[in-house]
């Protein structure tokens, strides 16, 4: 059972407390009637699905209930760290430097 | 004192006798003894028939690796409840009384029927399954599944609840240390000075590991087993320190959470009131130690799983530790050093050891000179090709190795057990459970540890250490490094070992032999019947990864894991595939190490405790009533009220009768509600919602209807408008949570700029809906703060007001077609209300009805069910109410998606009525539809029937359907193919009931 920092309440729980919620940094169009059927279609269904670093979202919702972003390894699934949504993304350099 | 007890030897208590039975027969062991010590110490080799060929099995090991010797044990005056199965005779202390009973074998272990397949060999080789039973088809079902499940097979399932408590903790420590042997006790002592929290575990009865079967080593100037009590005391009075027997660690998962399963009970003859049967721990430990080890491997040639022929370390065990010699005069095969102290073991307790058969050409001096001193003859550079014997073996036969090759004159050797030793396999489960690499030690053929990204360290023999003295030194050293990554820091201890047994040796695949090689039983997998053949075979065959052979013909599948097998199977399969065996690859450990009971999985989770109950505050009410229940979400909901004498069907007609006629009563607690409050609540809805809120009035409520980003419906629930920046927004019983994470969803990630606050009050409100035309006159008298005119308080009205005393948000509304309300009080206020509410209404004959009628009432004004008649692939078009979309919106959760090439494609299902053309006739929900019944198999099936019901007012059956171009179809006829005959329906509106709602107008 993996061990997750909720960076609201900064204390690191278990996951029986957390919900997966899909890859992170996939913002919902401002104006959906705009996009082709092609550009929506990759919006709701195009996923990245990387071997490696994974950015998605958890949501502590046996805590705060607060949904955040996380950098997850999916080959060796550990957390290289999790954040606040809203915030950007950690640079290339910054996940180097916290996967040693 | 039996035959093959050796006084004066092993941990076992020669003063007490313990009796149990054995397929019937009575047998004397001693207190310490396992089954398989016990039944050999009564010159018992036979325990089992194999799972294939029915060939008679002899035990093979001491230990949790054991693969023949599989029993199924009962405890006396249990009545057969306290049964398991597949249990090894090698791990089962015996107990005054136990019951223990070999399996797979008919009519008796030495005499099985079954046997007959070992003579038909042919028919079972590698991929037998995919093979010989292919043809005819038909046979597949009825004739050959049958007969294979009844002919093969391990123990037979229990046929009675377990009686027994299992229990589950959760634990926390500094340094876990798996494995109590020398490296572990040593890891364990050093840590533990640090003043780390140290948990110490081991799944054999007593720790100590190898030191238990090895009393002629010194340490520190102590016999092994003087040195051991001393260290274990020592441990044992250390505050830090926990040490665990018979705690099996099955699984290392993510940041070192190990799970352990604990045995407690099952070596008692005695089970002290209300005490757990095991106990699942889950530890998360800051390090852990793995020192779990090596398994010796067996070695492969003709006939090595005759009983009798057994792993060397097993003798030793068998006599160091329980005292007993597996044979009189045993022989010895091995290509590696370590059988040979088992011999000479054997040989120092009084059994004439006939000869060592060592396949290597030369052999340390040392060695052969005390194999000497004790008479041994030594066979070097030979090979065994066969052994003889029906139930236990008699000799084996030899032949001298050329150049690799079995040439030279055969010769037998007569023997009454055969020690055999192929080296010794680190047991690295644990390790590659974390995902740790391993890499490939060429010289000594075996697979070691090298990366994890677990806080880990890896000591003794499970690293390919050999000796004491090697492996104490390496499990001190990992106890400190354990530490120091803690931030302790100790002075590393130093041991001295004196006549420590180290040893090297090589591996093989099949032995060389100069017998007919396609007549050869070798044996790699003893469990599953797997040969050397059929590994071949298997690559011949195209199967050329490791793990297409593992499955082509089961090797390692088994019980056992293939602790014994996988490595003598990879080696021949790397070697038929013409590879290098780190190229082949090893197949994936898994959880668990050793087979667990459910029991210890499952915990406290069984019965009453299985899962949550989720009860309404009315729920006792209906329990005084006679409420028959049925589960919804985790709800138990009152299903339906039966008087006496009634069944279900005539309940529930009853019911929706008396509903129309005059006034129905209905629990609608478990409604999921949600308050939606703020500045922007009314944007908020607007974006979640398909319909149109800005206009709908305080005091007003309206059908809201929500979709997935996909453009499918998701939820639907009626939802009023409290005030300018409050809704009462109800979903499904079963939706509320799931809506509610997608509106924190939306609200929290894609628009937190709005002001809006979202509250599950669920289980604050009771909901009581009073349903038919007696309805108001009924509940008018308790409203106050409301009038309740038609005219001030219209269909689709929501109020603030009091109902009996008690504050009370009160819809009207109705999900039955017939004038309705429903009445929300705080949940404490549920109870009394209602019984308030059903004394009242006894003057209009009121009933009371449970989720069943509520379903037919709906079902006849054609209101649908989320979930029941749409399933994640209905759009609001499909469903037929597109009507609740609003057209002017510039944005909403799914508006987008509406217009997706595939959503607006013709020829998509539409919900419609179904009439059955014999009007008695209630159709099959789920039953699939087709447009022609004539057509030939297999019919292309159009949809299917989502909803069905007699409906007591229409004296006919309804259904609803999901059909192709339903919409479109209108009076058309299709088919629904049954077991008993085709039936006819007529596709119609599926509003069965008052279509103009003039009921609702009352």
């Amino acid at each position: 059972m993996l061990m997750i920092h909720c960076p609201h309440c900064e204390e690191t729980l278990p996951e029986l407390e957390f919900a997966y919620a899909g890859e992170a940094h996939i913002d919902r169009p401002v104006k959906p009637s705009d996009l082709s059927d092609e550009e929506w279609r990759d919006f709701l269904f195009i996923r990245s699905n990387p071997r490696g670093q994974h950015f998605e979202r958890w949501r502590h919702v046996h805590g705060c209930a607060r949904f955040f972003n996380a950098v997850r390894d999916t080959v060796s699934d550990q957390f290289l760290t999790t954040y606040k949504s809203g915030l950007p993304r950690p640079t290339e350099d910054e996940l180097k430097e916290l996967a040693r | 004192m039996s035959t093959y007890r050796v006084s004066g030897k092993g941990r076992v208590n020669p003063s007490k006798t313990v009796s149990f039975t054995f397929d019937g027969k009575s047998y004397q062991g001693l207190e310490g003894d396992t089954v398989a010590s016990a039944l050999l110490a009564n010159g018992t080799h036979l325990m089992g028939r194999s799972f294939k060929y029915h060939r008679p099995r002899g035990v093979v090991t001491a230990g949790s690796e054991e693969p023949n010797a599989l029993i199924g044990t009962t405890r006396p005056g249990s009545d057969g409840a306290r049964f398991e199965p597949n249990g090894r005779a090698t791990m089962q202390e015996i107990y005054e009384g136990l019951v223990v009973d070999s399996q797979n074998k008919w009519p008796s272990l030495s005499f099985d029927v079954g046997a007959i397949n070992d003579h038909l060999y042919m028919l079972f080789s590698a991929g037998f399954y995919y093979k010989t039973f292919m043809w005819p088809k038909s046979f597949w079902d009825k004739v050959y599944e049958p007969v294979i499940r009844a002919a093969a097979g391990l123990g037979v399932s229990p046929s009675k609840p377990d009686p027994d408590i299992y229990a589950s903790r959760y634990l926390h420590c500094d340094v876990l240390i798996v494995g109590a042997g020398p490296a572990g006790i040593a890891a364990a002592l050093q840590a533990a000075k640090s003043g780390a929290q140290v948990v110490l575990v081991d799944e054999q009865s007593e720790l100590g590991g190898s030191l238990l079967s090895e009393d002629s080593v010194q340490i520190d100037g102590l016999s092994a087993s003087d040195w051991l009590k001393n260290q274990l005391d020592a441990l044992a009075g250390m505050d830090n320190v926990r040490l665990m027997t018979r705690t099996t660690a099955i699984g290392y998962y993510h940041q070192n959470m190990v799970a352990l399963a604990q045995k407690l009970t099952d070596h008692l003859s005695n089970i002290p009131a209300n005490s757990p049967r095991e106990r699942m721990w889950r530890v998360r430990a800051k390090q852990v130690v793995l020192a779990q080890g090596a398994i010796e491997r067996p070695l492969v040639f003709d006939g090595n799983d005759r009983p009798g022929v057994l792993m060397s370390g097993a003798a030793q065990t068998y006599l160091n530790r329980f005292g007993v010699l597996v044979g009189k005069n045993p022989a010895v095969l091995t290509s590696h050093d370590s059988a040979w102290y088992a011999a000479f073991d054997m040989a120092d307790a009084g059994a004439k050891v006939t000869a060592i058969v060592d396949t290597r050409t030369s052999v340390r001096s040392d060695l052969m000179d005390a194999a000497q001193e004790r008479g041994i003859r030594m066979f070097l550079g030979h090979t065994a090709t066969a052994t003889s014997g029906r139930l236990r073996v008699k000799s084996v036969r030899i032949a001298k190795l050329e150049a690799g090759v079995a040439s030279g004159a055969a010769q037998s050797l007569d023997c009454d057990a055969l020690l055999m030793c192929g080296g010794w396999t680190p047991s690295l489960h644990l390790f590659s459970h974390t995902k740790g690499s391993l890499s490939w030690d060429e010289e000594n053929r075996v697979f070691l540890p090298k990366d994890t990204n677990e806080d880990c360290q890896i000591a003794g023999a499970c690293r390919g250490l050999w000796g004491v003295e090697g492996v104490l030194q390496d499990g001190a050293k990992a106890g400190m490094q354990a530490a120091q990554a803690l931030g302790q820091s100790t002075d590393l201890s130093g041991y001295s070992v004196d006549a420590d047994r180290t040893g090297s040796g090589v591996t093989h695949q099949e032995l060389p032999t100069n017998g007919n090689p396609g007549k050869a039983k070798a044996f790699i997998d003893f469990q599953n019947d797997v040969t050397a053949k059929d590994i071949r075979l298997a690559v011949r065959e195209g199967m050329l990864s490791i793990e297409h052979v593992k499955r082509y013909t089961t090797n390692g599948m088994a019980t056992d894991q293939g602790k014994l097998s996988n490595m003598n199977g990879l080696e021949i399969a790397a070697n038929a595939v013409g590879k290098e065996v780190p190229q082949v690859g090893l197949t994936t450990f898994r959880p668990p190490y050793t087979p667990t009971t459910f029991g210890a999985f499952a915990g406290y989770h069984k019965d009453g405790l299985f899962e949550a109950t989720r009860k309404t505050p009315i729920d006792s009410w209906a329990e005084e009533n006679g409420a028959v229940y049925e589960p919804v979400s985790q709800w138990r909901r009152a299903w339906y009220f039966p008087k006496a004498g009634e069944d279900m069907h005539q309940a529930v007609a009853r019911e929706c009768a008396e509903t129309r006629k005059s006034l129905g009563m209905f629990d609608a607690s478990t409604l999921g509600k949600i308050e939606v409050t703020g500045p922007d609540a009314v944007e908020f809805m607007n974006r979640m919602y398909t319909n149109p809120w800005t206009k709908l009035a305080p005091g007003r409520c309206r059908y809201g209807l929500m979709l997935g980003e996909d453009g499918y419906i998701m939820d639907d629930g009626v939802i009023g408008r409290m005030s300018e920046d409050n809704f009462h927004v109800t979903t499904t019983t079963g939706g509320a949570a799931r809506v509610l994470n997608m509106m924190e969803d939306y609200l929290q990630t894609e628009w937190p700029d709005l002001k809006v606050w979202l509250t599950s009050t669920t289980e604050q409100w009771a909901t009581i809906a009073l349903n038919g035309p007696n309805a108001r006159k009924v509940l008018e008298p308790f409203v106050e703060g409301q009038d309740m005119s038609d005219e001030a308080f219209p269909h689709m009205s929501v109020a603030d007001c009091t109902v009996a005393g008690f504050p009370a948000r009160l819809f009207r509304l109705s999900f039955t077609g017939e004038l309705g309300f429903e009445i929300n009080v705080p949940a404490r206020h549920g109870r009394a209300l209602w019984e308030a509410l059903y004394e009242a209404g006894k003057a209009y004959d009121v009933c009371p009805y449970g989720t069943e009628t509520m379903h037919v009432l709906r079902a006849e004004k054609g209101y649908i069910i989320v979930g029941q008649d749409t399933d994640g692939t209905v759009t609001p078009h499909d469903a037929g109410i597109s009507w609740a979309i609003a057209k002017k919106k510039p944005d909403f959760v799914g508006m987008r998606s509406l217009q997706r090439p595939d959503l607006v494609a013709s020829g998509r299902k539409h919900l419609i009525g179904l009439k059955t053309k014999d009007p008695k006739t209630v159709l099959e929900e789920g039953a699939q539809i087709v447009n022609d019944p004539n057509q030939p198999l297999p019919m292309k099936m159009v949809g299917h029937v989502t909803s069905s019901y007699w409906s007591p007012v229409l004296d006919r059956s309804i259904a609803m359907a999901l059909v192709e171009g339903g919409h479109d179809r209108m009076g058309e006829t299709v088919y629904i193919p049954m077991p008993e005959g085709v039936l006819e329906a007529e596709i119609c509106s599926y509003v069965f009931y008052d279509p103009a709602g003039e009921r609702l107008k009352l």
